[in-house]
């Protein structure tokens, strides 16, 4: 099952350059798993160690908001098209938000850490 | 440096104006490739906030595929401080995600004059850029250069056209 998914352009260090790849899955989360074994990398930059999507990361299945469609749990079709776009945001005082970037910032390292330690490619 | 048209910082001043004492934000598009922004597109600001912008999420998506099918790219992204200076904070840096933009700040913290500044945000490191506004249908040698508040080490006084 084919989908397309167009990436933006902060997250084309991970494929290679291209601005459009192609994976399979069910669901969000299962694209979002099949992507990550050819990109390793891109998963974390969209969901986060919990295990739900990045506040300010804005996934689209056609012209449908995921977050409308139930996150990760999306479903897909074949054919689908699937848009990344980092949200468009920030402002003078918004430290709590700048603190929580970084704190996530902190925990995807981490984890990126953790994992090169669990499974060593 | 950036390179933009007065009608177009015009249209942002007044934007930004308009939305005082909230955060004002938006784009302006320009060809794929040239560096120049052409065409000014004010955004919602969904947080409705006088600390905080985002972008509508379902405006963002539209907007962009408008541009992609119309060969542009974002060369300016835009937003206001209405009570700060026109320079990144760190909620600025830690969200910025077109590395090929320019981000420009207007402060409309002063009644009567606007502040307005230019910023290349890459990987979290922030340079200032000069911002050159060129009058349009006038003789490129004849452009005018200056920055409203901006800082005189990136003024260009040279008046050079280039």
């Amino acid at each position: 099952m084919a989908i397309e998914v167009r990436i933006p352009t902060i997250l084309r260090s991970y494929t290679g350059g291209a601005k459009v790849v192609e994976g399979a899955g069910d669901t969000l989360g299962d694209l979002l798993t099949d992507l990550d074994t050819r990109h390793a990398g891109l998963k974390a930059r969209l969901v986060t160690d919990a295990g739900v999507l990045h506040r300010f990361v804005n996934v689209y299945v056609n012209d449908e908001d995921v977050r409308f469609l139930g996150a990760l749990d999306a479903k897909l079709n074949d054919g689908d098209s699937v848009t990344v776009l980092p949200a468009v945001a920030g402002g003078a005082f918004g430290f709590a938000a700048a603190a929580a970037i970084s704190q996530h910032r902190a925990t995807t390292a981490a984890v990126a850490a953790r994992r090169a330690a669990v499974a060593p490619r | 440096m950036l390179s933009i048209d007065r009608s177009i910082v015009e249209a942002i001043v007044a934007h930004a104006r308009r939305d005082h004492p909230d955060e004002a934000c938006g784009v302006v598009a320009g060809p794929v490739g040239g560096d120049t922004p052409t065409r000014h597109i004010p955004m919602d600001n969904a947080a409705r906030s006088m600390t905080f912008y985002e972008f509508d999420s379902m405006e963002h998506l539209r907007v962009w595929r408008e541009m992609d099918d119309r060969d542009e790219e974002p060369v300016v992204i835009y937003h206001s401080h209405t009570a700060t200076e026109a320079y990144p904070s760190r909620t600025d840096v830690a969200f910025a995600g077109e590395p090929g933009a320019h981000y420009l700040l207007v402060s409309t913290r002063e009644p009567d004059t606007e502040e307005i500044r230019s910023f290349r945000i890459i990987d979290g490191v922030v340079t200032e850029e000069p911002v050159r506004i060129v009058d349009a249908g006038v003789d490129p040698h004849a452009v005018q250069s200056y920055m409203f508040g901006q800082s005189p080490a990136t003024v260009d006084y040279e008046c050079s056209g280039s």
